[in-house]
């Protein structure tokens, strides 16, 4: 017998089935901003200094950054609007918590869907990447489990931190935490932009790891410290899970 | 006997400071149909959510299928078919696609969930809806379906949490005869209502809750014997000074009575001389009724409510 929390997954795909329009628009919008930032900025800027300290085109170095983004963005809004809807409205978690099912699995199984979601969408985008050559190392190809780990991060941390929440309202705090998150993590230029003090804030924030991970595989230049990067995110990832485990049990089964 | 299907001894449920269920007693043998009967908020609700497996026990022992649910929930709600009270069926999903998913979370094989959701489908007479969004079905319909569904794994023990409640008269028919159905072929049933016709059809005994208590216990025909008379004679009246006034002379004799909302109930062994001595004493009201005791009158007597308010 299967794990239990493959159904879950299982459930979502049969949903999904009808939905495969909104399952497409995933696929868009990273390419829209490597389109947009990547040529368009990229034909401005010229180069930019790459993860080994050389001088590197500008799309390349920031379709990484891109693919980092876009890793925590589909995952962080699958497990915390989408997540939401299900647990507080459609009472969907209610009718799996009947069956053999226990919030743990639902847990596991939601932050599932969501990566295998990511998945395909940053396969995609990484081999658009390729197409276009933007990628310059056979590491690169290790920019897609890296993409996974900084999906895992992120739908564990989301799904634990919807579990806090009271209305769609508080949502507003989702964005408003992914937004600056998005924009200075390195994403669309280098950390040595920053005054030294900044750098150092900046590289213990989360997307930060993940941008630094994409970034040094994208360009093969890899280093010890690439270890930090994997091991605070998979923990980040754990830890989101364990505790939308126990909140779900605390929620659902009053 | 200690092979109950279900034995609760002291089993309280509180939800912080309040107490929905306070240290009841109850035990369910294998194949009767048991019945949770009581008003608004006695703790009916709250009692199957924890024999379900899906609420955590307060104090107290419950066993079920002679497991323990803190520890195997899971295997627990294996083998038992959960009807909750109010529905929790896959909106984004078809009537059809609704069986073969639920059926999928206790890791059936797809051929057999195949199988299964159309006999179930033609059981609750949906199969012609089985391509239709269940967001589109009536509130009946998606009751008929949530019944279906708690039946997809074959379960030998069935709790319905207010089966028919919204149903129509012809659909309450439908579950009440395939529920009976199901007891048939030994399947155990505990059920919850409001309807006493439906508790009288179909329970073999029940328990009376009331403020998260059992007040009463014991078959239906045995319930009314211990707390009613044999007879009831309801009394109507138009004006409310008759009306008054006849509750004044029924007062001051020793008969048994209820003073209703809409009418007076009076509990005796042999109505139509009751309602002669009533007549020579000057109570003379618009409509009688004689008729046979139910449960909703050792209802209305143990609790002080009818059980639809
Ligand atoms: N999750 C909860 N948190 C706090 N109180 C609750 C909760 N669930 C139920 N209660 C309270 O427990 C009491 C019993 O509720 P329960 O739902 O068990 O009643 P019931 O007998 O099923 O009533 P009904 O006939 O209306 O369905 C009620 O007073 C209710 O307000
Ligand atoms: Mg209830």
């Amino acid at each position: 017998m299967t794990a239990l929390y493959f159904h879950v997954i299982e459930r979502n795909v049969l949903a999904y089935r009808r939905l495969w329009g909104i399952f497409l628009t995933g696929f868009a919008e990273p390419l829209l901003y490597l389109a947009s930032i990547g040529i368009g900025v990229g034909a401005l800027v010229g180069t930019v200094k790459g993860p080994g300290g050389q001088m590197v085109p500008y799309d390349q170095f920031v379709a990484p950054g891109l693919l980092a983004a876009a890793a925590m963005n589909g995952s962080v809004f699958d497990t915390t609007f989408n997540f939401f809807f299900k647990y507080k409205y459609a009472k969907t978690f209610d009718a799996m918590l009947a069956t053999p099912l226990g919030p743990v699995d639902v847990a596991r199984g939601e932050l599932g869907w969501a990566l295998m979601r990511g998945t395909i969408y940053a396969a995609a985008f990484l081999f658009f990447m390729a197409i276009l050559g933007l990628t310059s190392s056979w590491w690169a190809i290790l920019c897609l489990p890296a993409a996974m780990l900084i999906g895992f991060a992120f739908a564990g941390a989301g799904m634990a931190c919807t579990t806090f929440m009271r209305s769609f309202v508080d949502f507003d705090y989702v964005n408003m935490a992914l937004l600056p998150l998005f924009l200075f993590s390195a994403t669309f230029f280098p950390l040595s932009q920053y005054p030294a003090g900044v750098q150092w804030i900046i590289r213990c924030t989360p997307l930060y790891q993940g941008v630094a991970l994409e970034r040094a595989l994208a360009f093969g230049e890899l280093s010890w410290t690439l270890s930090i990067n994997v091991l605070y995110l998979a923990a980040m990832g754990l830890i989101g899970l364990h505790i939308a485990g126990r909140r779900l049990a605390l929620l659902l089964q009053p | 006997m200690s092979d109950a299907l279900i034995e609760g001894k002291k089993l309280t449920k509180r939800f912080e400071d309040f107490v929905a269920v306070d240290g009841i007693d109850f035990r369910v043998e294998p194949g009767e149909a048991f019945g949770f009967l009581g008003p608004n908020g006695a703790g009916k609700t709250s009692t199957m959510r924890m024999i379900s497996c899906v609420s955590p026990v307060t104090d107290g022992e419950l066993r079920v299928l002679g497991m323990n649910p803190a520890t195997q929930g899971s295997e627990i709600r294996a083998r038992l078919g959960a009807v909750p009270q109010e529905d929790t069926l896959d909106l984004e999903l078809t009537v059809r696609e609704n069986l073969l998913i639920y059926g999928r979370y206790f890791g059936l094989a797809r051929p057999v969930i195949r199988e299964r959701a159309d006999e179930l489908m033609s059981f609750v007479q949906l199969t012609d809806r089985s391509g239709d969004r269940v967001d589109e079905l009536s509130g009946g319909m998606k009751r008929r379906l949530t019944i279906a569904r708690a039946l997809i794994n074959r379960p030998e023990l069935v709790l319905l949490d207010e089966p028919t409640t919204g149903l129509d008269p012809q659909a309450r028919h439908l579950v009440w005869e395939r529920l009976y159905q199901l007891k048939r072929q030994g399947v155990t049933l505990v059920l919850t209502t409001h309807y006493m016709d439906e508790a009288e059809q179909l329970c073999d005994r029940l328990v009376i809750m009331d403020g998260g208590l059992i007040v009463a216990e014991g078959s239906p025909r045995q319930l009314i014997d211990q707390h009613s008379t044999r007879e009831v004679v309801e009394l109507r009246f138009d004006a409310d000074d008759d009306r008054a006034k006849a509750l004044a002379l029924i007062s001051r004799t020793d008969v048994p009575h209820e003073n209703l909302a809409d009418r007076i109930l009076i509990y005796t062994a042999d109505g139509e001389t009751e309602v002669e001595q009533l007549g020579r004493s000057g109570v003379h009201p618009e409509t009688v009724l004689v008729r046979r005791s139910s449960l909703e009158d050792v209802f209305l007597r143990l609790t002080g409510r009818t059980l639809e308010e």
